[in-house]
């Protein structure tokens, strides 16, 4: 493990072993549904309460995840987690059922890139040989806690996006086998805040993170996007994906057509009316697992970045007239080695 | 790489999609008359039924009230509101729906805690201004009213 700048990059690389993504209604509709391991059309998924509901979607990913890596609980060592439910309830409630030791991690919804980097870190380091990394989010829990109840009648300004009901996961065991994707570098990003005070409009106070880290990563490791198959953004909808093509172009790189938003991939924007695009800490993770993993597993991409932008306000902040300072996490996959 | 935050409000400005105010417009004119031209058939009906003209005002609000709640609980009264805006909001309909709609969001955190407190979490800030407004205009009547007549 060497470190370049704000980059870790693993000499060793650790390995995703297996990955599951599971997905809700709206998922099952869009573009990526052949890629979900299991997909609900009610929401409710049984459940009493909204709340209930997301974490049952990320107990269906974990014993899915394990099923496919074929490995028992026992033979995890940590398992990372995090979503968006005020003190990360859904995850911590998961944990309940899932006898491992678990560390909740908050990064709003850049958790999937940042529970995967730590997992790099933990397993490369040798502080843990299997780390399980999940993040989720549920449109209604997410709704009914951040904006108003699911029955109110508001019109969504067009720079609104769509929290993914959907959970990702995935196993990083210590050292890639071959077959294997290899996590080759992890960076976690520095908070930035534009001053961006509309909670309507995450993609545009999430640009400049994302931005900022990947100017760096690239800066660091003396590399330019066309160096990658893709680099994919979380969740920076129209707004911000546009944005951070401006942003970047200032600072002299040039995306070179290989940037895509999980956010603007998970949905068809236009007839799923979607708004500016998906969101949410379960919108990269389910498209990492069913669109990203699977397609360098089987050769269709050889090197790909995943930059995971996190809003890091809360509602409470939001009415006290703060703006919303930012994060983005990245993580570098490479392709399986024979 | 840091742009300043006032170049940045302004790249921001640029980029951000602006709502299609024609469009929103005519979608919040033609239901929100839409609705209002129910309210008059509904008042008609009533006064056709023998009531009079306050008692049918009344009524007329209390159905409007009735079917506004019942369709926000089938989920149908959000529909229109995503299309219609202010169309659905200004009307009587829209304030039951701001009542309603947190009343059943919340019932699973317990008729006290959960219906009971958050039911006016939004439409509570309509009722305290609305009161404080007639009684500063009522003192400001109160005041003037001696030169009125």
């Amino acid at each position: 493990m060497t470190r370049v700048g704000d980059t870790v990059r693993f000499a060793c690389p650790p390995g995703v072993e297996a990955w599951a993504a599971v997905g809700g209604k709206k998922e099952a509709d869009g573009p990526l549904a052949a890629g979900f391991d299991l997909l609900f059309t009610d929401n409710r998924l049984g459940e009493e309460t909204w709340e209930q509901a997301e974490s049952t979607l990320q107990r269906h990913c974990a014993e899915l995840l394990l099923q496919k890596a074929d490995v028992t609980l026992p033979q995890i060592d940590l398992a990372l987690g995090g979503d968006l439910q005020s003190q990360c309830t859904a995850t911590a409630y998961t944990f309940r059922g899932l006898d491992v030791p678990f560390a909740g991690v908050y990064g709003a919804c850049s958790t999937m890139a940042e529970t995967l980097a730590l997992a790099g870190c933990l397993t490369a380091g040798g502080a843990a040989r299997r780390v399980l990394a999940m993040t989720s989010s549920h449109f209604c829990a997410a709704e009914r806690q951040f904006r108003t109840p699911l029955n109110y009648g508001g019109k969504r300004t067009p720079t609104a996006q769509w929290t993914a009901t959907g959970a990702g996961a995935c196993l990083v065991s210590g050292r890639a086998r071959p077959g294997q994707v290899r996590l080759t570098a992890a960076a976690f990003g520095r908070v930035r805040d534009p001053s961006v005070k509309d909670g309507t409009n995450m993609g545009g106070a999430m640009a400049p993170a994302a931005a900022e880290t990947l100017y760096r990563f690239f800066l660091d490791n003396r590399c330019a996007p066309a160096d990658y198959d893709g680099v994919y953004t979380g969740d920076l909808g129209i707004v911000g994906s546009e944005l951070l093509a401006r942003l970047l172009e200032g600072e002299g790189v040039d995306l070179a057509d290989r940037h895509r938003d999980c956010g603007l991939l998970l949905y068809d924007r236009e007839t799923q009316q979607t708004g500016a695009g998906g969101s949410g800490a379960g919108c990269a993770a389910s498209v990492l697992a069913a669109h990203i993993l699977p397609a360098l597993q089987t050769g269709k991409m050889r090197r790909v970045l995943l930059v995971c932008t996190g809003a890091l306000m809360s509602t409470t902040t939001l009415l006290q007239g703060e703006s919303i300072p930012c994060v983005a996490h990245l993580v570098e996959l490479t392709a399986p080695v024979d | 790489m840091k742009p300043d935050k006032e170049q940045y409000a302004r790249l921001l400005k640029q980029v951000c999609p602006r709502s299609p105010l024609l469009r929103d417009f005519l979608w919040a004119f033609f239901v929100g008359g839409g609705i209002c031209l129910l309210g008059e058939g509904v008042r008609a009906a009533w006064l056709a039924a023998g009531h009079t003209l306050s008692d049918a005002g009344a009524l007329t609000s209390a159905t409007l009230i009735a079917a506004s709640g019942a369709l926000t609980g089938l989920g149908w009264y959000q529909k229109l509101a995503t299309r219609a805006g202010a169309g659905t909001l200004v009307p009587i309909t829209g304030f039951a729906n701001a009542v309603v709609s947190p009343a059943i969001e919340f019932r699973c955190e317990g008729l006290v805690t959960g219906v009971g407190a958050r039911m006016f979490s939004i439409a509570g800030p309509v009722l305290v201004y609305g009161l404080l407004a007639s009684a500063v205009w009522g003192v400001i009547w109160w005041l003037i009213r001696p030169w009125m007549l």
